[in-house]
Formats: structure tokens, sequence, C-alpha cells
């Protein structure tokens, strides 16, 4: 595999976001906060909701993780804030699957003009799908209001 | 001729020799991700030495049967290459009967056998089991699992700045109460060698027995468990070129035979019945069930080409591998080596700065070199130095100087990717 296929997964949009994240921020009277772990690697972020009414009035993340965990995270947090929760929640579900899908999949529609679109190559790589997924496991278990943590394994 | 230069003469001999035994590792010669295999992970899992896939082929295409039972010819064959296996163990770790050499599936389960069969049947409450900071997960959990059902404490011997761990860090901690000693030959993260040869005599001076976790040990040094005189010694076959799933539990005779068995089943009984069952004699009585036998069968073949090659070469040439490593990578003002302790096997974790360790597994994976990245099954030395997780290069015999120059040439991919 060559060079050009690694410039695929770190795209300077990942890279961006995982050098700068938006939204990397501890929120403490969040509505929910949701800590997924990775204990193969031992990635751990956790992701803070706070709701008004049934929207998503703020999301952001704390944590230390790799780049592709830290950058889908803050793709996570700019896709989430501001959007009604039902709509949250079928955005995560794309998203989850989407990752989960083949390399050829492109990305559904909803997904296609997104910041996580960026993230397709990693589908190439099946032991790094897990750190784009950490974030998203958290949020979906905070929009549900299940358990506060999560593990990726 | 000046020494230096003697020795110099005599290291390229030696590397010459080395490379000729990749001949032996079919794994090591194939393309991975369009790179030739660059293998640095042979402290997570060595690959396997050509002669021990054959005598594993061999066994199981021609002699397999159930072991100690039958009395037909296979049955024979199985048994005396499993019992041959059990005395060139014997002789390669110096044991001096083989009544002290039970088959375990691995370092693992060796450690489990001794916290519950000796260690366990003798505690009382506010006793202590002494460990150190440097131990892999499986020489801290089965003395936390004690701890967790009996009122005794774990206490942990401080590591070092360097990853060094002081003499007289782990004997302070030795008292009346201590129990166990539990403590690795070599770190697996960092590859820090740690001073049993100091600590061990006092401890036995003390009364205290003595285990020592030799995963990491065995295949890269010449060990004497007599001279090491620990009461319990583990090791895995996987880590010496060996196969998966099979290990070995040298203890002290007299101490093996005062010990309950741990598991109960087939093998390790001399006469069952509802009244009562009587045990089999040492080593049977810690082997229940039907052990692994193409797996032991392995063990022996790898100890043989071990020996073969000499482990006083393979020291030799490893700790110059290590010596081109480090000083390849010290001067780079972006790496940090975690763990630069004055004895080291030839592993080197180190850092990256702004680079996590999985991004640069990856990297450097996709240029063909195999290093583990993560926290080594050993996170509390991750948080003694403050680090998520670090990447580890380990080497073994069968490592050139090439593959220290490849693994250079990919971090400098990983440079130019983040940086």
């Amino acid at each position: 595999m060559s060079t050009a296929d690694l410039a695929q997964l770190y795209r300077d949009q990942v890279l961006q976001h995982s050098r700068a994240p938006t939204h990397r921020r501890r929120v403490d009277n969040a509505t929910m906060a949701v800590t997924g772990n990775n204990p193969l690697c031992g990635d751990k972020l956790t992701v803070y909701l706070t709701l008004h009414a049934d929207t998503i009035a703020d999301v952001s993340f704390e944590g230390s993780g790799c780049a592709i965990s830290v950058a889908s995270a803050s793709m996570l947090s700019e896709m989430l804030s501001g959007v009604e929760r039902p709509h949250a929640q079928q955005l995560i579900n794309d998203t989850l699957s989407w990752l989960g899908s083949a390399i050829d999949t492109p990305p559904p529609t909803q997904l296609a003009k997104t910041p996580i679109s960026a993230l397709a190559a990693v589908r190439q790589y099946p032991s790094r799908v897990k750190c784009a997924t950490l974030a998203w496991h958290a949020a979906a278990n905070a929009t549900h209001n299940q358990s506060t943590t999560v593990t990726t394994e | 001729m000046s020494a230096a230069a003697d020795l110099t003469h005599d290291v390229r001999e030696l590397e010459q020799q080395m490379r000729a035994l990749r001949g032996d590792f079919p794994a090591l010669h194939q393309s991975v991700n369009e790179h030739p295999l660059v293998f640095l992970d042979s402290a997570a899992s060595s690959q396997r030495a050509q002669p021990v896939i054959d005598a594993v082929t061999h066994y199981e295409t021609h002699d397999h049967a159930n072991v100690h039972r039958g009395v037909h010819t296979l049955s024979h064959r199985a048994t005396s290459a499993y019992e041959g296996a059990r005395e060139t163990v014997r002789d390669f770790i110096g044991a001096a009967s083989i009544n002290e050499i039970i088959f375990t599936r691995g370092t693992t389960e060796g450690i489990n056998l001794v916290a519950q069969s000796f260690v366990a049947p003798r505690l009382k409450a506010g006793d202590e089991i002494v460990i150190t900071h440097l131990e892999h997960h499986a020489n801290i959990v089965p003395w936390q699992m004690l701890a967790a059902t009996h009122d005794i404490t774990l206490r942990v011997a401080p590591v070092n700045d360097d990853g060094s761990v002081d003499t007289n860090a782990v004997i302070e901690l030795l008292n009346e109460r201590t129990v166990m000693l539990a403590i690795s030959a070599v770190s697996n993260a960092l590859g820090t060698i740690l001073p049993l040869g100091d600590i061990i005599p006092t401890a036995r001076a003390a009364g205290i027995p003595v285990l020592v976790d030799g995963a990491q040990a065995v295949p890269h040094s010449h060990v004497d468990v007599v001279a090491l005189d620990a009461d319990f010694f583990v090791f895995s076959a996987h880590k010496m070129c060996g196969p998966t799933g099979v290990g070995v539990l040298y203890g002290r005779e007299a101490l093996l035979d005062a010990m309950p068995p741990w598991q109960g089943g087939g093998d390790m009984i001399r006469e069952v019945s509802f009244a009562g069952t009587t045990y089999n004699d040492l080593p049977y009585k810690f082997e229940a069930g039907t052990p692994n036998i193409s797996g032991v069968v392995g063990l022996g073949a790898a100890c043989d080409y071990l020996s073969a090659v000499g482990m006083q070469r393979i020291a030799d040439y490893e700790h110059w591998l290590l010596e081109q490593l480090t000083t390849r990578l010290q001067p780079m003002d972006d790496i940090r080596i975690v763990g630069t302790a004055p004895r080291k096997a030839a592993v080197v974790s180190f850092v990256m700065r702004d680079v996590h360790p999985h991004d640069l597994g990856t990297i450097v994976d996709q240029k063909g070199v195999a290093i583990r990245t993560g926290h080594h099954c050993a996170m509390p030395v991750m948080d003694r130095f403050d680090v998520p997780g670090t990447a580890r290069a380990s080497m073994a015999f069968y490592n050139t100087l090439e593959d220290i120059e490849a693994l250079v040439a990919a971090l400098d991919v990983v440079r130019r990717m983040f940086h």
C-alpha cells in the first residue's frame, strides 16, 4: 500500500480535526455525559450532551485518543450541535452503519456532505474502525439516556 | 589488533551467522502491504522456526494418540514425544528433575496455578504479596483476585524514571507478612532487566517464596533455574519460537509436592472412587485432562533450536541490535524512548511528539513494519510514565540492521504525514 493510500486515511480534514478539535471541552452540568472506552488501545473519550427541550443545544467531548478517534469526536460534535434528538439518533445510526460498511459503499445522502465523510478510508483498516466509532457509540447511549459508559473492542 | 577492532570483527561474524538463520523462519519472507515484512514484535509473539513447525507436523502426521493411556504403539510414541519434551525443557532451564516441569497453557496459567494452589491455601489476614510496577497484567491480576477474596495487601515496588527497579525498592517491601514475591525477569513493556541476582537471595534468606515471570527472559538469555534460586519460574513457548497455548511452570519439587492439585480430571489421578480419590505424582498431578501434546512437542523442538543457536550468542547479538536501534532513535528530537535502564533486553518503547502510538503503528504497518502499539498489557507502566501507550519495537536474533533502518525510514513517513 502506498503513501497515497495513507494520505486517504489521514486527509487534511481529518488531521485538522485531530490537531485542533472543535468542541473539545468538559461540561460539568451536561444533560448526559457518556464515556467511551477502547480497552484494547486505552482510548478514552467522554461525550457531553446538553438538551434544551428535545434539541441538542451543545455537544462537546474530552479525553485522549489517536488522531482518528479525536477527529471523529470533533466531527460528531459539529454534526450533532443544534440538532433535534430524534434526528441526531438517526445521524448516529447512519454513521455507525456506514463506518461498518464495505470500502466501496458511498456515504448515504444525509452524510454525504458532513464532516464524517472525510473518514471514509478508515474502513480499509479494520483495527482502526473502532477508533472512528468510539465517540459515536458514546453519543448513541447519551441520546437514549442509556448507561454512562460504553466499550468498543 | 585492538580490542575494539576485535569486537567489530566478532559482531560482523555474529551478524552473518544470525542472518543465515532467517532462512529458518518462513513467515519472515513475505511482503506485507507491498513491502518486505519487517517483524519487530517478537516480545508479543515470536515467529516459528521451521524445525518447530516440522516437529509439530511430524507429530500430527505420524505419532498422534492420547498420552499416558493406551497400550498401543501410537500412544507410546505420543507419550515418549511428550515426555521427551519434558526432559528437553528440564535440561534447557537447568532444573534438577522432570518432576519440577509442569506443562501449562502459558505464563498466565502458571502464575494463576501458583496463586491458587500455593499461595491461596496459606493466606491469613494481613498477609502481603509483593510485585513491581513493571509487571505485565498476568503478574498483577491473579494477585488482585486473591486480594479481593482474602484480607491481604498487594504491595508494589516503584520503578525509576529510567524504567529501572532498584534492588532496595523491592527488598524494603519484604517483611514477615510477605507470602510471595512475584517479579518479572524482564519487563515486556520497557525491556528492563530486573536485578534478580540481588533480590532473590535476600528474599530467600528471609524465607519468602519467589515466583519469577520469565516470559521475556527465556527467549533471549540463558536461564538456569537452580542458579537463579527462585521457587517458581514460568514462561511461554510462543515467545521462544514455539507454538501458542503452551508454557511451563517450573517449581521446586518439595513445594509442588506439598501443593494441592489445581484442576481435577483425567491424568492427574491415581485412583478414583466415590469414596475418595487419590492424586497422581508430580508432574502429572498438575496436568489434568489431555494436554496440548503437539504444543509440548513444538516447545521441545524450540528449546533444541535455541540451544543449537546458542543462548549466549543470541544474547550478545540482540544486545548489539538494541544498541544500534537506541543509537538511531536517541538523536531524534521528536522521539522519546520510554525505558532507558542500563540493563535492557532488545526492546525499545518510544513515543513520537504529537503522534498517537496507534496512528504511528498504522502508518509504519503500511510500510511493512510490524511493531506493537498501545499499553502492552502493562497499563500501570503507561500511567507511571504518563503516556496513553507507546510504540514498541522488540527484536529477536532473526532481526537485522536493515530491519532497524526500515523502521527509521517508516518513522520518517509518519513525520511527514503529521508534522
